[in-house]
């Protein structure tokens, strides 16, 4: 491997969080972004043609080790590691409605669902899967919601992009009308 | 929200059927909690039109109306206000339809329009729950390296490089901007003018003639002064000595009366009773005040 794959590998173990290039790149002053994405895939090929029980994933926006599903369920078993909760139906329903129109206010997403959705936002935002992104411009200013990076790694997604296109999808999971950002306000 | 989705996993396209064979089956419990099973009664009304292969556009009002209130019954759903408010509204649109319409009227409102964009809305939505929980499985079947544990306590940022003089200047502005310590003062005896009289008729059997200063040492501390003041009035009480002050403000004279006349006093009749004296307010110590 060239040194500059195994100071990429050095830096994605230590990383438990996926690391993206912008990161990578400033491991090394002297690499150029190409050479990065040109590590990036050799250390992956290595990993995938060795016998090599982790592998490289991109997701959101950035590379991560992850250990090989083959080894999944010993590794569970042995206790060593557990898998995290599925999330249940209206959590996901949440979670789409938001990675699709946000930002989205909650009331929208209460309309579409037809149920209240109050303690599943609660929830999700505690597991850092949506983050508030703004305060729509609409009777009493509600909170509008985003997805975050957690959302596309917990999804193993590089991008929004990745999930199927909104134009092929029916009104409900086309864009909102335009909103205020925090930052503005 | 996430622990009960571990008894539907077998089957996740399969959402709510698993629950409504089990509750066909077995007689109601007493209390169920069954909601989990259904992500509102927006589900629940699509999972009977899949199950009943009804076209989405063409819902037999009535009949889907009837069953989604069975269902909702057999499966206790009837607490929750969702639930409830969709019935109702099933129920408005099967009134609706049941209306007499104008006869060859052709913009007629179907009045299922409303639930039928909510159904297609919501199946949209279904269909991307299908991709993220794809996506998930996938990614739940891979570990990411544990984040390691957060140490207790703040790391040192390293070695600490002063010299001597640096940690003693630093001693230094801490102290000084410290209060003072709260000493408590101990005075051994509140007034000694037991010793003040003894010093007093000490100088007066050598000096006649003496002054306040001769009596009270220049740093004197309040003890003292007061300690010789009240020496003074006792000595002028017994009669031993007479006070006088020429001028308002000016010095004190303590003429011993064993002494031989003042030159400077030319009446010694007034200054041998003080507290009679008319100038008494002004030159003489009133020994009753004194003695309080």
């Amino acid at each position: 491997m060239t040194p500059l794959a195994q100071l990429l590998e050095a830096a994605l173990f230590a990383s438990g969080m996926p690391i993206g290039l912008e990161a990578l790149l400033a491991l090394d002053p002297g690499a150029t972004t190409e050479q990065v994405t040109d590590a990036i895939v050799e250390l992956r090929t290595r990993y995938d043609e060795g016998d090599h029980g982790i592998e490289v994933v991109e997701a959101a926006g950035g590379w991560q080790i992850l250990t090989r599903p083959e080894y999944t369920a010993a590794i569970e078993r042995a206790q060593i590691a557990s898998r995290p909760h599925r999330l249940s139906a209206a959590a996901l329903e949440t979670l789409a409605l938001i990675a699709y129109r946000q930002p989205i206010t909650r009331a929208d997403i209460e309309e579409i669902r037809g149920v209240s959705a109050g303690s599943i936002l609660k929830s999700l935002l505690e597991r850092g899967l949506v983050d508030v992104v703004g305060k729509a411009e609409a009777l009493g200013r509600p909170l509008l919601y985003g997805t975050t990076s957690t959302f596309l790694e917990h999804f193993a997604l590089r991008h929004l992009g990745e999930l199927p296109r909104a134009d092929e999808l029916a009104v409900a999971l086309r864009p909102a009308a335009a909103a205020v950002p925090l930052a503005t306000l | 929200m996430a622990t009960h989705l571990a008894d539907v996993a077998d089957a996740p396209d399969d959402r709510g059927r698993t629950v409504a064979r089990t509750t066909d089956d077995a007689p109601p419990a007493s209390f169920v909690v069954e909601l989990a099973h259904f992500s509102g009664p927006l589900d629940l009304l699509l999972t009977l039109l899949r199950e009943e292969q009804i076209d989405i556009y063409d819902i037999p009002i009535a009949r889907i109306a009837e069953q989604f209130l069975v269902r909702v019954r057999t499966l206790r759903l009837d607490e929750a206000a969702e639930y409830l408010e969709m019935a109702a509204r099933l129920l408005r649109i099967k009134a609706q339809m049941l209306l007499p319409r104008r006869e060859g009227a052709e913009a007629w409102d179907d009045p299922r329009a409303e639930l039928v964009r909510r159904l297609l809305e919501y199946q949209q939505v279904r269909e991307v729950v299908d991709v993220l929980e794809l996506r998930a499985e996938g990614r739940r079947n891979r570990f990411a390296r544990s984040p390691l544990p957060a140490p207790d306590r703040a790391p040192a940022t390293g070695p600490v490089s002063a010299a001597m003089a640096d940690l003693l200047a630093a001693v230094d502005r801490l102290l000084r901007a410290s209060r003072g310590p709260d000493v408590h003062a101990v005075v051994p005896r509140a007034l000694d003018v037991a010793g003040a009289l003894i010093a007093a008729r000490a100088l007066l059997a050598r000096r006649a003639h003496i002054r306040w200063r001769d009596l009270v040492r220049t740093s004197a501390e309040p003890w003292e002064i007061l300690s010789v003041l009240l020496a003074v009035l006792e000595l002028a009480r017994l009669g031993e000595c007479v006070l006088r002050q020429p001028i308002p403000f000016g010095a004190v004279e303590i003429v011993g009366l064993d002494a031989g006349p003042d030159p400077l006093i030319d009446d010694a009749a007034d200054t041998i009773a003080p507290a009679m004296s008319p100038l008494a307010s002004t030159t003489s110590y009133d020994t009753a005040g004194a003695a309080a």
